[in-house]
C-alpha cells in the first residue's frame, strides 16, 4: 500500500491491483456490511445442519443418500453467494437500468407455472420442474423484481430532484406494476407469497414517501379484501383449514392441526439447550411434516433448544437491523426503497415462518430466509443481500 | 460508521424508516418471547408429549417357572411348541409391505397366502376376523403348530424370510407324574384380563395381552415368582410407526422354579386311596337313610408332623388341570363350575369344612384340663346325659362307669364331655352369664388350637372354619333373626320350631349348644388342613406349624435359592403331661379303640400310630366321616362327606398310605427298600449347573408298583388285596351316632 493511495477516492484514483485493492482502506470489501454478511452466512450454515438433520433418515425423499439434501443446500448457498457477489459487482444502479427486463423475465416465469409445465405441490401450482431433481419457484424472483421495479418508478422523479415525494400517478403506476404478478400468484394459488408481496408493497410505499392516504388506503383495502376473500369463498378449503387449525389445533388434530401440534411439541420439548443435533426424537421420527423447508425452525427448536433457536432469531435480527440502517443511510431514494422493500420481505417471511411453527401465525408455505431448504428462495434472498450490500458500498455505476 | 448520508430525503421518509425498524425488531422480540414461553415455561409438558409420541414398548414374555415336587419331579412345567411369527415392523420396511415374503412363508407352512396375510393385518372397525388384535410392534404368530422341518427351513434361510421368526415357545403343561394329578393344589392359569393389563401397565412387570395368570392353587399363590419378569424393549418409532432406534431394553427374566414339599408318589397314593375309599363307601349300606352312602366328596392331607410341610394333598372329585391349557372350552368350563357340576375346582382340603365330630375331643380334653379337671379323675361315662328333659345319649347306650380323661378320649365317651362342658356352662352363669367375662374354657381352647381362622397355608382362598362361641352366636343371630322370626312357628315342623327357638334366644349360649359343642357337633366347622395342623402338633410335642407346600423358590439360573422355612404358628395350650396322656389315649384308639378294627396286624411297636375317628352329623345328609391320625413323622387326615364313620370309610385308605410311606408289608413286616418316604424328605433336589433341577426317574404309577410288590410278598392264599384284608366292622363302632339333631345345621360345601 502506498501513501498516495490513501488519498485516493474510490473509483477515481489510480487503482491498485489484486489483493491489495481488495483490502485497501476504502476498498469495496472494507465497505461491505460485514455483520449482515456474516449473519446471513451463519444462518445458511445453521440451515444446512438443520436440513441435514431433518432429511438424513428420510429414505423416501432423499433417494437413499443421507447427504442428498445437505449437499444441495450447501450448493444452493454457494450459488446464492455467487449471485450476491455478481449483484454487488453489477451494482444496484446497473440493475436499475435492466429492471424492465428482469420484471419481464419473472412475469414470464410465473405465467409459465400456470401452463402444463408447472407442477402442483401441496395444493399450490407454484413450481417449474427443470428435471434432474431441480425445480424453480418463479414467485421467489417476483419478490425481487417487484421491489426493483417499484423502486425504479417511485424514485425516478424524486432522485432527479423534480419533487420531494412520488406523485399519485407514479404510485398508481407502481401499484399496477406490482398488481400483475400478484394476480398471477393468486391464481396458483400461493397465498403466502401474495401476503409477502403485499407486505413488500407496503414497505416500498412507506419508504418512498408516498402520501399517507395511499398507505391507509392500502391497509383498508387489504382488510376489506381479507373479509371479502373469507366471505366469498375464494380460498380453497385447505387454506381455510390451515388458518383455522393455527387458531385451534385441536379442531383438526389428525389433519392440519397435526402439523401445528407436532411442530409445537417439537419446539417445546427442546427446552433450554435442546436434545442435541441429530438427537431430536420428533425430528428423527419425522413427526413434523415439511421439516426441511417450511418447518425447519422446529428442528432448531428441538435439537438446539432455546439457545439455538434464539440464535437464529438473533441473526435474523442482525440482518434486518443492518438492512434498516442501509435504508436510512442510502444517498438516494432508490436505494432506500429497495432496502426497505427487502426489510419488509425478510421481516414478514421470518415472522410468518417462525410464528407459524410457534403457533402464533397461520400455517402458510413460506420458507425461512437462508435457513429453509429450497434453491429459488435461497437464490432470491442472496440476491437481495447483494442488493443491500451494493447500496451500502455505493458502488458507482460501472461503465 | 461510513457514509454520512447526503440524501435529499425528507423527514417523513426518515420517520417512517425508523418506525419500520422498530416494528421489525419488535416482531422478532415477539418471536423470542413466544419461543421462551414454549421452550422454557412449558418445556417440561411438551417433553412429556414428545416422549409419548415416539416410544413404543415391545414385551418379550418370560418363561413361566416349573412347579416341582420334593424330589424335583415336575408337577407343572412347560412344553415347547414351534411358533412362527412375523414382525410387522420389518414387513412394512419392504417395498411390497412384505407380500412376497408372506407368500413364500405360506408355501413353506402349507397354508394359503391369503390366510397368512389376514393373520398379519391389524384389526380395526372395518377389518373382520381373522386379524391381529395385539400391539402392532409385537411379533404376530402365524402358527403355533409348525413342524421342526418347517421351522428349520425358515431359520436356515433367514435371508429369504426377513421379519419371520420360528421360535420354540413355552406352553404350560401339567404332566401328572406317576399319575399324581394334584389338580387343586397346582391350580391353573387363565388369560389376563383387560383390567389387570391396565393395572400392571406402568409397573416393572407389565402383562402381555397373551399372558396367562395364575388363578388358583400354587399357580396363583406363587404367581409373581413363577411368572418372572417380561422383557421390555422400548423402541423409538417414527410417525408411521417404523422403528428408528432402540431406546431401552431390559431382557426377560424367566420365572423361578418352585420346589414343593409334595412327593408325587405319595400324592398319587393319597389320591388313589381317597378315590378307592369313596368308591368302597358307596358300596356300603347306610341303615339310617336306607340307601348306600353317597360319598360325594372328600379330602386327604399328608403332612410332615415336625415341620408342617404338606407331602400330599388330595381333593375329590377332581379334574384334569390340562383342560385349562390353551384356553378352556365353554363346555369344559361349565363342567368345572356349572351349577350341576360337583365343583371339582374346590380344594376341599382347605376349602371344605364340616363339623369335626369326635376328632374335636382332643380340644375338649385340653380345655377340661385347663379348666382344672384332673387327668385321672373318675368321670362318669354313663349311657346318657339328661338336661332339662332333653336326653343326650352315649353311643348305643355304652356305660363304662367312672373313667379318666384319657380313657374317655380313647373310647370316645360322649357323656364324660357332656358333663364337663355342662358344668362349665353352669359355672359361667348358664344362659344369662354373670357380669364379667365368662371363662368359656372350651371355646377358648378351640381358638388356642387355631380353629376359626385360616391356618395360613400357602394356597389362596383358604376358609376359616368356625368356632361357635358367644360372639359368633350374637353376630349370626343378628344376621338371621329377621328370617327366623318370620318363618318360625311354635308348633310347626321341626325346621319351623328351630327357627322359632332361634328367633327367641339364638343369640344366647344355650345349655344344649355347649353340650353338643363339646363333642364336635353343632355349629363347629373345621377344615382338613386345620385338623392336620392340630394333630401334627400333638405328634411333635405341641408345636403348631403353618402348613406349607412351597419349600423353595429357585431362580431359573439356579443361583439364588430362597428357602421357605417352616413357621411356628402356635404352641398348643397343654402341658407335656397332658400331651403324653392324649398321645397314649390316641395310640389306644389304634390298638383297642374305635379304629382298632382297621389296624389289626399293624406293627405298632415299630411304627406307633395314633388316631381319632369322628363322625359328624349333617342335617338332611349322611354323616361326614373323619379320621385324624399321626405317626412320629407324619399326620394324615382324611375326611369323606356322606360316607358314614371315620374308621369305616377311611381306615383302610389311611392305613395304606402309612404302609406306602413306611414300607409296611401286609404281614406286618417292614421293608425299608419299598418305603416311599420312611423319613420326611430333607434338603432340596439338586440344582444342575445350567439351573435346571435334577429329577429322579418317575415310575409310571407308584400305586401299581406297591400293589405288585405287596402281592409278591404276601402269603395270603386267598389272593385278596392284602391291604384290604381287615376284619369286618364290629358292632362296637362307637363313633357312629344317630340322634335327631336339635338345630339347623350347616353342611360341608360340595
Amino acid at each position: 500500500m502506498t501513501g498516495a493511495n490513501s488519498f485516493s477516492v474510490s473509483g477515481y484514483g489510480p487503482r491498485p491491483a489484486g489483493w491489495t485493492r481488495l483490502f485497501a482502506r476504502d476498498s469495496l470489501t472494507r465497505r461491505l456490511d460485514w455483520p449482515m454478511l456474516l449473519s446471513a452466512l451463519a444462518l445458511s450454515g445453521i440451515g444446512s445442519l438443520l436440513v441435514f438433520s431433518a432429511t438424513r433418515n428420510r429414505t423416501e425423499i432423499n433417494q437413499g443418500d443421507p447427504y442428498y439434501f445437505l449437499i444441495r443446500h450447501v450448493m444452493n448457498t454457494g450459488i446464492g453467494f455467487a449471485l450476491m457477489v455478481g449483484t454487488i459487482w453489477l451494482g444496484h444502479r446497473t440493475l436499475r437500468n435492466v429492471v424492465p427486463i428482469l420484471y419481464g423475465i419473472s412475469l414470464f416465469g410465473v405465467l409459465l407455472v400456470l401452463t402444463p409445465l408447472g407442477a402442483t405441490i401441496n395444493g399450490s401450482r407454484n413450481w417449474i420442474v427443470l428435471g434432474g431433481g431441480f425445480s424453480l419457484q418463479p414467485a421467489e424472483f417476483v419478490k425481487v423484481s417487484i421491489i426493483l421495479g417499484m423502486a425504479m418508478l417511485l424514485s425516478a422523479r424524486v432522485d432527479a430532484g423534480d419533487r420531494p415525494y412520488p406523485d399519485h400517478r407514479t404510485v398508481l403506476q407502481a401499484l399496477g406494476l406490482a398488481a400483475v404478478p400478484i394476480m398471477i400468484v393468486l391464481l396458483m394459488p400461493d397465498l403466502g407469497t401474495v401476503l409477502v408481496l403485499v407486505t413488500i408493497i407496503l414497505g416500498v410505499l412507506l419508504a418512498s414517501g408516498a402520501s399517507n392516504r395511499w398507505i391507509f388506503g392500502l391497509l383498508t383495502a387489504g382488510i376489506v379484501g381479507c373479509i371479502a376473500i373469507w366471505q366469498l369463498h375464494i380460498l380453497d378449503e385447505y387454506q381455510i383449514n390451515r388458518f383455522a387449525a393455527f387458531a385451534n389445533p385441536s379442531l383438526d388434530p389428525a389433519g392440519v392441526g397435526y402439523n401445528t401440534n407436532q411442530a409445537r411439541i417439537a419446539i417445546g420439548s427442546g427446552g433450554l439447550t435442546g436434545a442435541g443435533l441429530f438427537h431430536g426424537s420428533q425430528t428423527t421420527g419425522q413427526f413434523v411434516p415439511e421439516q426441511q423447508t417450511d418447518f425447519v425452525f422446529t428442528v432448531a427448536g428441538e435439537e438446539l433448544g432455546f439457545v439455538g433457536a434464539g440464535l437464529i432469531i438473533f441473526l435474523l435480527g442482525v440482518v434486518l437491523w443492518r438492512a434498516c440502517r442501509i435504508a436510512r443511510d442510502s444517498t438516494e431514494l432508490y436505494g432506500t426503497i429497495v432496502a426497505a422493500g427487502i426489510v419488509a420481505w425478510f421481516a414478514f417471511q421470518s415472522f410468518e415462518n417462525i410464528g407459524m411453527t410457534l403457533g402464533i401465525m397461520p400455517v402458510t408455505g413460506l420458507p425461512l430466509p437462508f435457513v429453509s431448504y429450497g434453491g429459488s428462495s435461497m437464490f432470491a434472498v442472496w440476491v437481495a443481500v447483494g442488493l443491500l450490500q451494493s447500496i451500502k458500498v455505493q458502488r458507482p455505476m460501472s461503465a | 460508521m461510513t457514509n454520512i448520508p447526503e440524501t435529499g430525503r425528507t423527514p417523513r421518509v426518515q420517520i417512517r424508516l425508523v418506525v419500520i425498524q422498530i416494528l421489525v425488531l419488535s416482531l422478532l422480540g415477539t418471536l423470542g418471547g413466544r419461543l421462551w414461553y414454549l421452550q422454557i415455561r412449558e418445556g417440561a409438558q411438551y417433553q412429556k408429549e414428545a416422549s409419548g409420541n415416539h416410544v413404543q414398548q415391545v414385551v418379550q414374555p418370560a418363561v413361566r417357572g416349573s412347579i416341582l415336587d420334593a424330589r424335583g419331579v415336575p408337577l407343572a412345567d412347560n412344553e415347547t411348541r414351534l411358533v412362527v411369527s412375523a414382525s410387522r415392523t420389518d414387513l412394512l420396511k419392504m417395498k411390497d409391505d412384505g407380500k412376497a415374503v408372506l407368500t413364500k412363508l405360506a408355501g413353506v407352512l402349507g397354508m394359503k397366502p391369503a390366510d397368512v396375510m389376514q393373520k398379519v393385518r391389524l384389526c380395526d372397525a372395518k377389518t373382520p376376523q381373522p386379524c391381529w388384535n395385539g400391539s402392532p410392534y409385537q411379533p404376530i404368530p402365524i402358527t403355533d403348530e409348525a413342524t421342526p422341518r418347517q421351522a428349520l427351513q425358515i431359520r436356515e434361510r433367514s435371508e429369504d424370510f426377513p421379519g419371520i421368526t420360528a421360535e420354540p415357545e413355552a406352553v404350560r403343561r401339567y404332566p401328572s407324574p406317576g399319575k399324581a394329578n394334584t389338580a387343586q393344589v397346582l391350580g391353573y392359569l387363565s388369560p389376563v384380563t383387560d383390567d389387570e393389563i391396565q393395572q400392571a401397565k406402568n409397573t416393572d412387570s407389565p402383562y402381555l395381552r397373551s399372558d396367562q395368570v395364575g388363578r388358583s392353587g400354587l399357580e396363583r399363590e406363587y404367581d409373581k415368582a413363577l411368572r418372572g419378569k417380561a422383557g421390555v424393549t422400548r423402541y423409538e418409532v417414527d410417525n408411521l410407526g417404523r422403528v428408528i432406534g432402540k431406546a431401552k431394553s431390559d431382557a426377560a427374566e424367566p420365572g423361578s422354579n418352585l420346589v414343593t414339599s409334595i412327593d408325587s408318589r405319595v400324592q398319587r397314593v393319597a389320591e388313589y386311596e381317597l378315590n378307592t375309599a369313596m368308591k368302597k363307601a358307596r358300596e356300603q349300606f347306610d341303615s339310617i337313610t336306607g340307601e348306600n352312602y353317597k360319598a360325594d366328596s372328600g379330602a386327604v392331607v399328608v403332612m410332615e408332623a415336625k415341620t408342617g410341610r404338606i407331602v400330599a394333598m388330595a381333593s375329590a372329585p377332581t379334574y384334569d388341570p390340562n383342560v385349562w391349557v390353551g384356553g378352556i372350552s365353554a363346555k369344559d368350563y361349565k363342567q368345572l363350575t356349572g351349577k350341576d357340576s360337583d365343583y371339582p375346582l374346590l380344594n376341599r382340603a382347605i376349602q371344605g369344612q364340616s363339623a369335626p365330630g369326635s376328632t374335636f375331643k382332643v380340644v375338649s380334653t385340653a380345655a377340661a384340663v385347663e379348666a382344672g379337671y384332673a387327668w385321672d379323675g373318675g368321670y362318669p361315662c354313663t349311657s346318657s346325659y339328661s338336661v332339662g328333659g332333653q336326653v343326650f345319649k352315649n353311643f348305643e347306650g355304652e356305660n363304662f362307669g367312672p373313667i379318666s380323661l384319657g380313657r374317655a378320649l380313647e373310647v370316645s365317651c360322649d357323656t364324660v364331655f357332656y358333663g364337663l362342658a355342662d358344668q362349665q356352662w353352669k359355672k359361667d352363669g348358664g344362659i344369662n352369664p354373670k357380669k364379667g367375662q365368662p371363662k368359656d374354657y372350651f371355646y377358648k381352647a378351640a381358638h388356642q388350637f387355631g380353629l376359626g381362622k385360616e391356618t395360613g397355608v400357602d394356597l389362596p382362598n383358604e376358609v376359616t372354619g368356625r368356632v361357635p362361641d358367644r360372639q359368633w352366636k350374637e353376630a349370626y343371630w343378628k344376621a338371621n333373626k329377621d328370617a327366623w322370626c318370620k318363618s318360625g312357628k311354635k308348633d310347626g315342623s321341626y325346621v319351623e320350631k328351630i327357627a322359632y327357638e332361634n328367633c327367641l334366644e339364638g343369640n344366647k349360649m344355650r345349655e344344649g349348644d355347649s353340650i353338643n359343642y363339646s363333642i364336635g357337633q353343632g355349629d363347629t366347622l373345621v377344615t382338613p388342613i386345620q385338623e392336620a395342623m392340630i394333630y401334627g402338633a400333638l405328634a411333635n410335642g405341641g408345636t403348631e406349624y403353618v402348613p406349607t407346600i412351597g419349600k423353595a423358590v429357585i431362580s431359573a439360573d439356579g443361583r439364588t435359592v430362597q428357602e421357605i422355612k417352616p413357621k411356628v404358628k402356635a404352641k398348643l395350650p397343654v402341658t407335656q403331661a397332658t400331651l403324653k396322656g392324649i398321645d397314649k389315649a390316641l395310640a389306644g384308639v389304634i390298638t383297642s379303640g374305635t379304629a382298632a378294627w382297621k389296624f389289626q396286624g399293624w406293627p405298632q411297636d415299630k411304627i406307633e400310630l395314633h388316631a381319632k375317628t369322628g363322625t359328624a352329623e349333617v342335617y338332611g345328609k349322611q354323616t361326614t366321616s373323619w379320621l385324624a391320625t399321626y405317626s412320629k413323622d407324619y399326620t394324615i387326615v382324611m375326611t369323606i362327606a356322606q360316607a358314614g364313620t371315620g374308621s369305616g370309610a377311611s381306615g383302610e385308605a389311611v392305613r395304606n398310605i402309612y404302609s406306602a410311606l413306611y414300607g409296611v408289608q401286609p404281614d406286618g413286616s417292614i421293608d425299608k427298600g419299598k418305603a416311599l418316604l420312611s423319613t420326611p424328605q430333607k434338603g432340596l433336589p439338586k440344582v444342575k449347573a445350567d439351573g435346571t433341577i435334577a429329577s429322579p426317574k418317575v415310575a409310571k404309577d407308584p400305586v401299581k408298583d406297591l400293589q405288585k410288590a405287596q402281592e409278591q410278598s404276601t402269603t395270603a392264599p386267598d389272593g385278596t388285596q392284602p391291604a384290604g384284608t381287615t376284619p369286618s366292622p364290629t358292632a362296637t363302632n362307637r363313633n357312629t351316632r344317630r340322634r335327631p339333631r336339635k338345630r339347623g345345621s350347616r353342611r360341608m360345601p360340595t
